[in-house]
């Protein structure tokens, strides 16, 4: 168990890093989608373990897969931490459940830069679901970097939708 | 080759002068070189057309590979083939005063002819006008299938004498290239000429491809494939096509780039938690641990002596360039202009840097000069990245984006010159250019 807080730390470590420069740039607005975003979080947070399997694909927390970021920045807005407690919840049913967080950054900032920022993104989550309860060996991270856009215009509409980590189940039981 | 026949190849050429810029807008139609503007302090320079003697003449015209060669790198301003009004073949036969009045500092002629086992032999004079003196008189031969290859080296030839710097036409460019959208991209791993043509398919996956490096010997590629799911480290062969994966550790493999002397390779390794700067033995593939940083740490390049590595890290904040000896001794910060400045590529006497560098959500290539500490910008467009420095550092290779795509440039180190090379479909990104060639590559 001694892989899954050094990822924290380390993510701890990076939001940390990340805050303390933010100051020095220009801010960016949030994601302009929020009031969508807050519609999400009425969902019940955790429901005490009486997950099914096929809630995945019909339970409306735990069919949000896809955790957006700032820009350079990898802490998890307010908006997320429901459907990452869904997830862990249901990770924590499941021990057999697995899942691969697909870490993503937008086309600014050098590619293999944005592999490391795409993993820093799939590390805080990796770590938020360890902290709620998932098992490390539960959780995979791997990052894309700018490789996988799913938006490729030159716009921060179109960035904010690339910022992301997609929660990728490999077995779900 | 004509105008016409090149204008139709899939590979459109456009050049483009800083000073006022798009002279000939981004049409893909005709790949003239206004040399009008922008280059008064270029050289100018006369290749007349070869003559050809005996049957049909190659495809191939090596006269006009020649001025196309010299006039991209920006020292050199080839007067256009249709202001050539005399056609000397031999030094005998040039009229240095009419080359003296059309203002020619030099003239180029040369003849081909069939040479044994089906090669053309390629003789070519370089004349200095003024004193209407011979500078230069050789001849190289090559397969008609060759022939481009035949033209870059002489161009090359042509240009050492001048600059006396060694020439860098006669070289290749390594790129990535990716079609289709969303579960649907075919992505390739190519090499072309370094003006683009002739390029071929190294490697084609359908997941993403990055960062290709060349061996000094420019027979092999490294690069990042996700084709086995993650991120891991290919090494190949390009003339064979046999490869090896020589990193698929968890987390980041990536930014493989090879040591001067090819026996080490640095790269950058997260292990799943950070990346932190490696160097590889690729005899033995002991790693030895470069960095130790919890920001990220990567795109590793060397000096040119094989002792220190140049690379890309945030542990100030922003991504900033450092050096590092490969002691493991600590990292020195070399950029201070510019809100961030990554990937750097090093020119071959190690007193220049080029960079991306990033200022609000404007992304442009600069160079570095090391004596200075001055960082000055080379390029106007708002996404521009992953230079690369020509051989002899005459020349930059960088990708830039136009609409949803991006499309490479060759740009002349002083920024004056711009050339734009399309591929007729995709996305192409992530110039290479590669080392000198050697004989029989």
């Amino acid at each position: 168990m001694k892989l899954p807080i050094r990822v924290i730390l380390t993510a701890a470590a990076a939001s940390a890093l990340l805050v303390a420069c933010a100051s020095k740039t220009k801010p960016i607005p949030p994601a302009s989608d929020s009031s969508r975003e807050t519609d999400r979080v009425t969902q019940p947070a955790d429901n005490g373990g009486k997950y099914k399997v096929g809630d995945l694909d019909t339970d409306s927390c735990l069919r949000q897969r896809v955790v957006y970021f700032d820009f350079n920045m990898t802490d998890i807005k307010p908006q997320f931490q429901a459907a990452i407690s869904c997830h862990a919840a249901y990770l924590r049913q499941f021990p057999g459940a697995r899942v691969t967080l697909e870490g993503n950054a937008d086309e600014r900032g050098t590619r293999e830069y944005n592999l490391g920022l795409g993993e820093r993104r799939g590390n805080a989550v990796s770590g938020a679901l360890g902290s709620a309860g998932a098992s490390a060996s539960q959780l995979n991270t791997v990052s894309y970097g700018e490789e996988r856009p799913v938006c490729k215009d030159h716009s921060e509409d179109c960035w904010q939708k690339n910022r992301r980590v997609e929660v990728v189940y490999t077995s779900k039981q | 080759m004509t105008i016409t026949t090149l204008a139709r190849t899939v590979i459109v050429f456009l050049l483009i002068f800083s000073g006022a810029v798009a002279a000939q807008g981004l049409s893909s139609d005709v790949p003239t070189i206004d040399i009008k503007n922008g280059t008064a302090s270029a050289t100018p320079i006369a290749v007349v057309p070869f003559a050809f003697d005996g049957g049909m003449p190659p495809e191939t015209d090596v006269a006009d590979v020649i001025r196309a060669d010299l006039n991209r790198c920006g020292q050199f301003r080839a007067l256009a083939k249709n202001d050539i009004i005399e056609f000397p073949t031999r030094g005998e036969e040039i009229k240095f005063a009419t080359w003296n009045m059309l203002k020619q500092a030099y003239i180029v002629v040369g003849r081909e002819a069939q040479a044994g086992n089906g090669e053309v032999r390629v003789e070519f004079e370089l004349f200095d006008v003024a004193k209407q003196q011979r500078l230069q008189g050789l001849a190289i031969s090559g397969q008609p299938s060759d022939l481009r290859g035949v033209a870059h080296q002489i161009a090359d030839l042509i240009y050492e004498k001048i600059t006396g710097v060694r020439g860098a036409f006669w070289t290749r460019i390594a790129y990535v290239t990716s079609k289709g959208t969303g579960n649907n991209v075919a992505y390739a791993l190519m090499v072309a000429d370094s003006d683009g043509f002739n390029p071929q398919t190294v490697v084609n996956s359908r997941q993403p491809l990055m960062s290709p490096a060349w061996s000094p010997d420019g027979r092999k590629l490294a690069y990042v494939s996700f084709e086995r799911g993650n991120s891991s480290i290919y090494i190949q062969e390009i003339a064979t096509g046999s490869r090896e994966v020589v990193s698929a550790n968890k987390g980041i493999n990536g930014a493989p780039s090879f040591s001067p002397d090819g026996s080490r390779l640095a790269l950058a390794l997260s292990n799943g938690i950070n990346p932190d700067i490696y160097v590889m033995d690729l005899a033995s593939r002991h790693l030895t641990q470069v960095t130790k940083h919890f920001a990220i740490d990567t795109e590793p390049t060397w000096t040119p002596d094989g002792q220190t590595l140049v690379f890309t890290s945030d542990r100030s904040g922003k991504a900033q360039l450092y050096t590092a000896p490969l002691s493991g001794a600590d990292a020195t910060r070399i950029t201070f202009a510019g809100e961030s400045n990554a990937r750097a590529t090093v020119s071959y006497d190690g007193k220049k840097i080029a960079m991306a560098q990033g200022n609000g959500n404007v992304y442009r290539i600069a160079v570095l000069d090391r004596a200075s500490g001055e960082a000055k910008p080379i390029s106007p467009g708002s996404l521009d990245e992953s230079p690369s420095f020509a051989p002899n550092a005459s020349m930059i290779l960088y990708a830039a984006s136009e609409g949803s795509r991006g499309v490479l440039y060759a740009v002349s180190a002083d920024g004056r010159v711009r050339q734009r090379l399309v591929l007729a479909d995709g996305d192409v990104r992530e110039p290479a250019w590669s080392p000198y060639r050697q004989r029989g590559q």
